[in-house]
């Protein structure tokens, strides 16, 4: 029986199956045997470059791992919700940058699948589909974060196009995106645009370094006067906020708590060699019962933060509308146990988590940008309580 | 069986707490609706009655009273039967 499969009906239960099938499981072992030979070797380095390499974005996308989730009749893999977890889970346990790539392309995809125009999805699906087009998401911008709806770029229809002016700042793999899922005011209305990164008028430069995800290619985006053809708008005018991006974050979230399981769980293993193989006051570390404290309390962030993210999955696979509410759920407690995680295992390294000797430390870097992206921490505090949660 | 409003209204009742909705109340009014509503809204209306929501569906008046989005489920429907 599949887990799509194994309803709660079908099992003849309450409540909702978390098991996985011999497929997905199969599926799992093969990405972390390529997230462990093809990326953790080499992303500390990465990290320090500021750039994962060009050569990895061409593996992805030949092993089949960008765009997916997008349906088979749309091109893409339909990968289902949990399978898509487990990768971008692995894929986070090996390299936060890494993981999102898949993140933001991913987003980008599916919105123009779903909100696109018929011949805007002619052009550009199929190529986004085997990833030789990269997608990105322009939301944010120097003055506007979490308030979203309130983006400054404006977009003005003239003649048979969209004139676009503003600018966007950490945009996530926009240094080697070919298109961008962007917002504007259009006559003060957000609306979602698809903007190539070829337009005239649109110019992109690397963004500042950051804290985390320091791999992942950051680009800011200027655009004056930047012309765009009148069939590439996502949704209608006033809706690209809370259908478009919100459909694009939806999944953003939701990649974004898989990969934080994946920093969780980097960060206990991390801790449970390093502490099993260093000896202090006469006795290995991990014998010292505050030290095992530690590592409880690790186990169990990590275990809840997978399990939710499985309920969040399960749910996604069969269309239930509250997995959006438990998607955010899985994104606020898997974001900060992944905290907890890396500041643990931080300090269980004592000096030497500190260091780049070991990845500790980029995991504590990484795990506090899950924090902040795809709806921060505190967003997350305002939204979840509005709906009562429902039981399955 | 549970008519088509019933099943909204069941539906809007776990984000309109202690406020029985009336079917032709105006729910953007009421200051309730936010991104996440919007979202499980749409969600909810495709499972529910199997029907698509599409660009031309994205008006506020299609989902401002219970009888607004059956009406819209209604047309769906229809136009699906027709194809």
């Amino acid at each position: 029986m599949s887990v799509l499969e194994a309803t709660p009906a079908a099992a003849g239960v309450e409540g909702i199956c978390l098991g996985l099938t011999e497929e997905q499981r199969k599926s799992r072992a093969e990405f972390r045997a390529f997230a462990e030979s093809e990326v953790a070797p080499y992303a500390g380095q990465w990290d320090r470059d500021a750039r994962v390499p060009d050569e990895l974005l061409e593996e992805l996308k030949n092993r089949g791992y960008l765009a997916a989730p997008l349906a088979q009749e749309q091109g893409g893999r339909g990968m289902d919700a949990v399978t898509y977890g487990l990768l971008t889970a692995e894929l986070g346990r090996a390299c936060s940058s890494t993981r999102s790539l898949l993140t933001v392309h991913d987003m980008a995809v599916v919105a123009l699948a779903r909100w696109g125009k018929p011949p805007l999805k002619e052009r550009y699906l199929p190529a986004m589909a085997e990833g030789s087009l990269l997608g990105a998401v322009a939301l944010s911008e120097p003055n506007i974060g979490s308030a979203a709806t309130q983006v400054e770029t404006t977009a003005r229809k003239v003649g048979e196009e969209y004139v676009l002016d503003g600018e966007k700042c950490w945009i996530t793999f926009g240094q080697v995106a070919d298109v961008f899922l962007l917002l504007a005011q259009l006559e003060g209305k957000p609306t979602a645009f698809w903007v190539p990164a070829d337009a005239p008028g649109l110019k992109r430069y690397d963004n500042d370094l950051v804290m985390g995800t320091r791999a992942a290619r950051l680009a800011r985006l200027e655009l004056s006067d930047c012309r765009i053809p009148g069939d590439h708008i996502l949704g209608r005018q006033g809706f690209g906020f809370t259908y478009v991006l919100n459909y694009a974050l939806d999944l953003g979230r939701y990649s974004v708590a898989w990969g934080s399981v994946g920093i969780a769980e980097a960060c206990l293993e991390a801790s449970l060699d390093y502490t099993s193989q260093r000896m202090q006051g006469g006795a290995l570390l991990c014998e010292h019962q505050l030290v095992q404290r530690r590592l409880t309390d690790m186990i169990a962030d990590s275990r809840a933060a997978r399990l939710l993210c499985y309920r969040a999955g399960y749910l996604r696979q069969l269309g239930e509308p509250a997995a959006v509410q438990e998607t955010k759920i899985a994104k606020y407690f898997a974001s900060r146990a992944a905290n907890r995680c890396a500041n643990s295992a931080v300090q269980l390294h004592g000096a030497n988590g500190t260091t780049d000797n070991y990845p500790v430390a980029r995991y504590l870097r990484d795990a506090k940008v899950m924090e902040i992206i795809e709806g921060s921490t505190e967003i997350q505090q305002i939204i979840i309580p509005r709906v009562r949660p429902e039981e399955f | 069986m549970a008519t088509k409003k019933e099943k909204i209204k069941e539906f809007l009742a776990k984000f309109f707490r202690n406020h029985v909705l009336a079917d032709d109340e105006d729910i953007f009014a009421l200051g309730f609706v936010n991104s996440l509503l919007a979202m499980q809204l749409v969600g909810f209306v495709e499972k529910e009655f199997g029907i698509t929501i599409e660009d031309d569906d994205l008006d506020f008046e299609n989902f401002r009273t219970v009888n607004n989005i059956e009406a819209l489920v209604g047309r769906k429907e229809a136009a699906r039967v027709s194809a």
